[in-house]
């Protein structure tokens, strides 16, 4: 068995057992309904019509002849959409300028990128609209592509929005939307104590989050001036709120249903159909549809930044690490907002140096926007940083965990960018992986290595709100607006069931939609157990208050006397028998009416994830093909509430994490052109291409959550990038900085650093 | 022009006006309303639309069901016989071989089709039976444990 738990003495009746996931049933027989399963009747299809260039100015756009073509209904440009205030608005785990989302979901006078929408259709069958796209004319002025941050960061760049500026450049037009600068200590102090110094440079290419599902939407709108999309998303909340500045509609005004989703893993927490949707519902009269194929998923929704990072770390002779330098230069895609402060934020947080200098950059180029994907900026900046802690520990001769241990975070350690840590786990993670089985067994076999590295992340807190019914036969449904997308439905329902005395099956939970419940924001950020969690916990509360209120009425006491133990209500020297919930429910319309707990939170005390995972990976010679032998990762979950879901989550992001380290990335060519905008050419892992991953769940329990939750979607992948690199150093003695470590790049290195010249004209 | 043709979906006959290229995968969820199939890429690359024909998989968005008459068409809708789950239905439930759900029909189908044609595979020749078939959520070892599952299931059911 593949599975450990550690430290889980909780003594909670349902939390921490494994019941049948609510939606499992629903899966496997085809009847979930996921957005692209909605259909109304009169229902019209739009269609996108998207920049071929990545860089150009739209001098004109003519679409008579489209709206000519008998069955076109509607054909919008972006004189369709007003135009959005130009100011950052906080919104789920990234912010938000309303100009820029606008310019995003219909190009103005400039296509930023290929794929860049410039017009949408809506027609009475896809393939109408489809043909109708080919009959709209645009006229661009090609404009020179800028690709990477260097290009992007070089003096004589050219610009993407002449209006962007940046504090520190003044007037001057710029590539660069910010720099943020983290400090503590002085670095060059402690660089003079240091006495091994090690400084790289790396670099890591865009990815997608690949989520099987590509995006949808079906839009209605009444001349009432009310609307309702259907959609999957992380954030139906998150669709209204953006939808209506995109609009410029009420946000009340708009109804947004979520639907099954199909994998996120952050892509789906903005909108990029949605808004478009509305518009041609609103501009027809009738329902739209829009769905996405994979290449314009691929092209122009949201996958995460490539960047361009310089570490610089030094330790004194007992490892103990004195200071460290970061550099980090993140491509935000065509608008601002790179995950790269939060890269800043996360890169050194495992570990307690004294000494720390991080320097962030988000920068446009002419590829789509970016959107968060699971521990954004995490990934890139831990690759780059845990290389750089492994070079040190092999230089003090000290292994790599025990220098993890000597260096790691604890309670009372100050975070680089915030207050001192409340109870972590981080130490806890590294001495499981220390204790496995794995990393005690001997990995023989030539061109063989084992690799180790570590990761964190903030988890988040944020707006929930939570209903709990309790049902004529005692039964209950947990209500809220989160969307599911790794299990919250199962917790939401534990959580439930465990604070009722009911079983897991017992309690319905439902993800209603953004007018049926209070403000609850996006599923991202691992918040939704905790946060979501935490409000589920509440309204079972408030719930159970009422339920003994009705008891005290029962039995003529106060409602203080009444006590709820082993699923029963007991009074204090009352002669009636105890009574279950069940009982109870079936008198509660003569004891004031229904009974239903809430609960709104704005959660604080998010407690952080740390995960470190062990890899081992045997490289071809002849072709730089590295194979995954064996991969363990533990991970502090809090608590676990479902562990076959955590089990899920980790070995998930452990997956992801890999396809990151090994294959995927976008390719362009110089004009900008994505040369692999399909499945078999962005190459994520399939079935033989992983190792069974094997999970060790550790609990360390978060203060400041009643049950002790952390959060557990994310951390998972920020480690293996950087533990396929350590591991493939120690097969075969080089070591990569660049991802993907794809066979003609681990080749390459190979031969460059044997002294044969590379046989590849990669470049 | 639309062809008049007939089609066997899940044990059932229906008799069709279709224009000739329009695929399995359109057919079955817009003419049929089945939409447990899904559509993850159309171009063969994703393995969510798998589908049996005579009990082999196939790419519903690459099929036309123009070549399908007089064949039987099995989707996930029809993996259940009558108001009993399939063995994969259940060890994939409860094992959380299901996370996002999207790609779990296609999944079952392909692996519907090993068992019938080996059922007892071992572990490689369960990730071959699956290679076609992409996941993004699980990093497959849940769905690998429930074919296990569901493959001891139908070989010792249980007395």
């Amino acid at each position: 068995m593949a599975t450990n738990t550690i430290d889980s003495s909780s003594g909670y009746r349902v939390i921490g057992t494994r019941p049948i996931r609510p939606d499992g049933v629903d899966k496997v027989t085809g009847r979930a309904k996921y957005g692209a399963d909605y259909a109304l009747p009169g229902m019209l299809h739009g269609k996108v019509l998207r920049s071929p260039h990545a860089h150009a100015r739209i001098k004109a756009i003519r679409f008579e002849r489209a709206l000519k073509l008998p069955g076109v209904k509607a054909v919008v440009t972006g004189k369709d959409l007003p135009e959005g205030e130009n100011k950052s608005v906080p919104l789920g785990e990234m912010s938000v300028n309303p100009r820029y989302l606008g310019h995003n979901i219909l190009a103005r006078d400039k296509a930023l990128y290929q794929g860049h929408a410039v017009a949408a259709v809506a027609a009475v069958g896809l393939h109408i609209a489809e043909q109708a796209l080919e009959l709209i004319e645009i006229e661009y002025e090609l404009l020179p592509p800028v690709m990477t941050v260097d290009e992007a960061m070089a003096n004589s760049a050219p610009i993407l929005d002449p209006e962007l500026r940046n504090e520190e450049q003044g007037d001057e037009p710029t590539n660069i939307a910010k720099h943020t600068q983290l400090k503590r200590g002085e670095t060059e102090a402690g660089f003079k104590s240091a006495q091994t110094v090690v400084e790289r440079e790396f670099r890591t290419a865009m990815v997608h989050q690949g989520y099987i599902e590509p995006h949808n939407a079906l839009a209605t709108y009444g001349s009432d001036g009310r609307a309702t999309i259907y959609c999957s998303t992380q954030g139906p909340f998150e669709v209204r709120g953006m939808s209506a500045a995109v609009l410029g509609v009420p946000v009340g005004s708009i109804k947004v249903v979520p639907a099954e989703i199909g994998g996120g893993f952050g892509g789906k927490t903005t909108v990029y159909l949605e808004p478009l949707a509305l518009l041609l519902a609103m501009k027809t009269g009738r329902p739209v549809k829009m769905v996405m194929t994979r290449a314009e998923v691929l092209r122009a929704s949201g996958p995460t930044s490539g960047s361009h990072i310089k570490v610089k770390m030094g330790c004194a002779r007992d490892g103990k690490i004195t200071a460290a330098c970061v550099w980090l230069a993140y491509e935000a895609g065509a608008f601002p907002g790179s995950p790269v402060a939060a890269a800043a934020m996360t890169v050194l947080a495992p570990y307690a140096i004294p000494n720390v200098l991080i320097d962030a950059y988000d920068v446009v180029v002419n590829r789509p926007k970016t959107a968060a994907y699971r521990a954004p900026g995490a990934t890139n900046a831990a690759f780059a940083a845990e290389t750089v802690i492994d070079e040190l520990a092999e230089r003090c001769g000290i292994d790599p965990l025990e220098m993890r241990i000597l260096n790691g975070a604890r309670e009372g350690t100050p975070h680089p960018a915030g207050p001192p840590y409340r109870r972590i786990g981080f130490i806890e993670t590294c001495e499981a992986i220390k204790n496995s089985p794995h990393y005690r067994s001997e990995l023989n076999g030539a061109n063989r290595g084992r690799g180790v590295a570590s990761g964190f992340w903030f988890n988040a807190g944020m707006q929930s709100a939570a209903m709990v019914n309790i049902h004529a036969d005692g039964t209950a449904s947990v209500v809220t607006g989160s969307p599911d997308i790794g299990g919250s439905r199962a917790s939401c329902a534990m959580i439930a069931a465990e604070v009722l005395g009911l079983e897991a099956e017992e309690v319905r939970p439902v993800v209603t939609d953004t007018d049926a419940i209070g403000h609850t924001d996006v599923t991202g950020g691992s918040r939704v157990t905790f946060a979501t969690g935490m409000a589920v916990f509440q309204a079972a509360e408030d719930a159970m208050r009422q339920l003994k209120e009705r008891a005290a009425k029962l039995w003529e006491c106060k409602p203080e006397e009444v006590e709820f133990r082993a699923g029963k209500f007991f009074a204090k020297g009352n002669p009636d028998a105890p009574i279950t919930i069940k009982e109870l429910a079936k008198r509660l319309p003569r004891t004031g009416g229904p009974v239903s707990g809430r609960a709104t939170v704005n959660a604080r005390g998010v407690g952080p994830a740390f995960a470190t995972t062990c890899i081992d990976v045997e490289v071809d010679l002849d072709t730089g093909k590295v194979e995954i032998l064996r991969c363990t990762v533990a991970q502090d979950a809090g608590r676990a509430i479902h562990p076959a879901y955590v089990e899920g989550q980790m070995q998930g992001g452990t997956a992801q994490g890999i396809g990151w380290a090994l294959n995927e990335e976008y390719v362009y060519d110089a004009q900008g052109r994505m040369l692999n905008a399909g499945l078999l050419d962005y190459r994520m892992p399939t079935c033989p291409d992983l190792p069974m991953i094997e999970t060790i769940i550790v609990e360390v329990p978060n203060p400041g959550h009643p049950l002790g939750v952390r959060g557990v979607g994310e951390v998972s992948i920020v480690p293996p990038p950087a533990a396929v690199a350590n591991a493939i150093y120690r097969a075969v003695g080089v070591r990569l900085t660049e991802l993907p470590m794809s066979p003609p790049r681990v080749l390459k290195a190979i031969l460059t650093h044997s002294g044969q010249p590379s046989a590849t004209a990669w470049s | 022009m639309k062809h008049l043709i007939t089609l066997r979906v899940n044990r059932q006959t229906y008799e069709l006006a279709l224009a000739a290229n329009k695929t399995l995968l359109e057919v079955l969820r817009e003419d049929l309303e089945l939409s447990g199939t899904k559509h993850g890429c159309e171009l063969g690359e994703c393995g969510a639309c798998t589908v049996l024909i005579d009990g082999n998989p196939f790419l519903s968005c690459l099929t036309l069901p123009i070549e399908l008459q007089g064949k039987e068409i099995t989707t996930v809708e029809g993996v259940a016989a009558d108001a009993e789950p399939h063995a994969l239905q259940t060890a994939f439930a409860e094992l959380g071989a299901s996370q996002c759900g999207y790609c779990t029909p296609g999944m079952m189908l392909a692996a519907k089709a090993l068992l019938e044609r080996n059922p007892r595979p071992n572990r490689e020749e369960i990730k071959d039976a699956l290679a076609g078939n992409i996941c993004r959520c699980t990093g497959y070892l849940k769905i690998i444990e429930a074919v296990e599952l569901a493959a001891r299931r139908i070989s010792e059911p249980p007395a």
